[in-house]
């Protein structure tokens, strides 16, 4: 039981981290309905900040996040303005030009940074392990799960309890009705996709420790993240959390259970869930 | 004249690309070849994205199993082309009945990140499974194939070329006539208005489980040409960039057209090649920055694709001969 104890906690600090990305992710697709396949190279860009600014102090770590929050909502931002002139062209295109600029983006980021994967200097009280029932645990990940669970119950607060957040919801119902009731629809999708960018730029430096900054990482972040938004529901946060902490937990613990057979574990949770589910609740209205 | 010309235009068009290995030398025709395997590929998805309306990303996992058993059967010593092809196709068409049964539960953007997490899947598989794919490195050379049992090993690279512009002729000839067929017709239909289709009747999940298992025949027939005409099957074949690049050909090719998909395949790798051909040094591993850039480029001036600025013609010639009468 013991040995499953830092399988389970390492696959909660994954899964929240994953909650993280796959949140701006459903956010967009939500809200806006726009299929970014730039959010994977967001996250990375928060993680390359999250090396260039962190210098073992407080103060580095700090402004690591600062600066990678403005620069995930700068660069979502950006891309809200690149794909609004294809809002009446459906998915594909959007899928064909964020891929393309995520491209861009990664070969840019490699070609300042080299090819290999990074991992930032933390703050000292952060950097060190801790002794968890026994035994030694990297304190970032637990200080990690801490300010994760922050940021989703602070997200949640927005998404339930105020204005911006009924609005929001509001519009993954019926975009129609609430343009009609006064909301700029061209105002809410520059939001989104700043807010969506900042999450993902955020998530980025956080997760720097844990799963770091490199060329590949854009992508098997970006394809995990996208398992979790069709898994909890295209739009759905609630959807994406729970999806996000199974998914977590099956990478967590799938090594010792299933060994190889891990990744195929994720995909056939995926493929379960498509069949039991069926296309009423999935597909057709995500279609449109 | 011209009328009469058009409705020849698939004799023309065959006419002109089996006369290529005649005008250029022996490298590109063996690039060519490879084209073509990439453009049978892109007609499987052109099938998806175009015609039944499901954008994806995950046709190179049957085009990896046709290309991997393909390297395996010649490896065991089935060395005749034309079977390897057969047996390739079926695996492909085997495997897509499989996942398709979970795949085709989803519509448009879920269909896409779906198909993104299958392509996903496949190149770790391909990375991974290093006992049958040679991991990273590839798989290693593969023996020559022969046109019939007994017969000698076709290694002419024009011989070769004239095979895939064959096997590549076949596969768009079966698909143009699935897509007139009645078939087609339902499939379509379904792709317009699915909730009509339903209520009259027809079973969409079945009819577009059934264009799934058929794309992935044809992406599995892609992969055993590819083998082939190439004799070295690696993860960067099957990995993402390569299923984006298909089906940036397909959306250059007009979406839904067939011939137009081989096109778009034809036109992107060649423009790739000489792109990183005339940049030298420079374009040292920068094929995804080339990829990028024609991407952007094509989503934000071609909206219709390359078939697009054809609309442009007969709309001249109509008001012409409006003016005339």
């Amino acid at each position: 039981m013991d040995a499953y104890l830092l399988n389970v906690v390492n696959g909660v600090a994954y899964g929240l981290l994953l909650f993280t990305v796959a949140a701006g992710l459903t956010l967009a697709l939500g809200v806006a309905d726009v299929l970014n396949l730039a959010h994977g190279s967001l996250y990375v860009v928060g993680g390359y900040v999250a090396w260039a600014f962190t210098d073992g102090g407080w103060g580095g770590f700090v402004l690591a996040l600062l600066v990678a929050v403005a620069v995930g909502a700068l660069l979502g931002a950006g891309l809200s303005a690149a794909v609004a002139p294809l809002s009446k062209r459906g998915h594909l295109p959007q899928a064909l030009l964020t891929f393309g600029i995520s491209l861009l983006l990664i070969q840019a980021l490699v070609a300042m940074f080299g090819a290999d994967d990074l991992s930032p200097a933390m703050p000292a009280a952060l950097d060190g392990d801790v002794s968890l029932m026994g035994h030694r645990y990297p304190g970032y990940r637990l200080a990690f799960i801490g300010i994760a669970v922050v940021l989703a119950v602070a997200g949640w607060m927005i998404m339930s309890r105020t204005r911006v957040g009924a609005r929001v919801r509001a519009i993954v119902d019926d975009r129609d009705m609430v343009a009609c009731l006064g909301t700029n629809p061209r105002l809410v999708m520059v939001g989104v996709l700043a807010a969506s960018g900042a999450l993902a730029g955020l998530a980025g430096a956080l997760g720097s420790p844990i799963f770091g900054p490199g060329p590949t990482r854009a992508h098997d972040i970006m394809i995990t993240s996208l398992v979790i938004v069709v898994l909890g529901g295209l739009g759905s946060i609630p959807g994406a959390f729970v999806a996000a902490l199974v998914v977590g937990q099956i990478e967590g613990l799938g090594p010792l259970i299933a060994g190889d057979w891990t990744s195929y574990l994720v995909l056939g949770a995926m493929a379960v869930v498509l069949v039991v589910r069926g296309p009423r609740r999935l597909g057709l209205a995500a279609a449109r | 004249m011209i009328a009469r010309l058009s409705r020849w235009w698939p004799v023309i068009l065959l006419a002109v690309l089996a006369a290529i290995p005649f005008t250029v030398d022996t490298w590109t025709v063996g690039t060519l070849s490879r084209t073509l395997a990439v453009g049978v590929l892109a007609i499987s998805v052109a099938l998806l994205t175009g015609i039944a309306g499901l954008p994806t990303l995950g046709q190179v996992a049957p085009y990896a199993v046709g290309a991997y058993l393909t390297v395996a059967l010649a490896a065991a010593g089935f060395s005749v082309g034309p079977m390897q092809l057969l047996l390739a196709a079926a695996a492909g068409a085997v495997f897509n009945a499989a996942i398709g049964a979970a795949v085709i539960r989803t519509r448009g953007a879920a269909f896409l990140m779906v198909t993104l997490a299958v392509c996903g899947l496949t190149e770790e598989v391909a990375q991974q499974w290093t006992s049958v794919t040679g991991g990273s490195d590839g798989t290693g050379w593969m023996p020559a194939f022969t046109l019939w049992w007994g017969g000698a090993d076709v290694t002419d690279k024009s011989t070769v070329y004239w095979y895939a512009l064959a096997v590549t002729a076949i596969a768009a000839a079966a698909m143009i006539a699935l897509n007139r067929s009645t078939a087609g017709t339902l499939v379509r239909a379904a792709r317009d208005d699915e909730l009509r289709m339903r209520a009259s009747g027809h079973r969409v999940g079945v009819l577009l489980w059934g264009t799934y298992t058929v794309a992935g025949a044809v992406a599995g027939l892609a992969g055993g040409l590819l083998a082939e005409v190439v004799r070295f099957v690696s993860p960067s074949d099957v990995d993402l960039s390569a299923s984006a690049l298909v089906l940036l050909a397909v959306v250059i090719g007009g979406t839904s057209s067939i011939v137009g998909a081989v096109l778009g395949a034809a036109v992107l790798l060649v423009m790739q090649d000489q792109i990183i051909t005339a940049l030298g040094d420079a374009a040292q591993g920068q094929a995804p920055v080339v990829l990028g850039a024609v991407a952007v480029a094509c989503v934000y001036l071609l909206p219709k694709g390359l078939s697009g600025l054809r609309e442009h013609l007969p709309r001249r010639r109509r008001s012409r001969r409006q003016e005339a009468a």
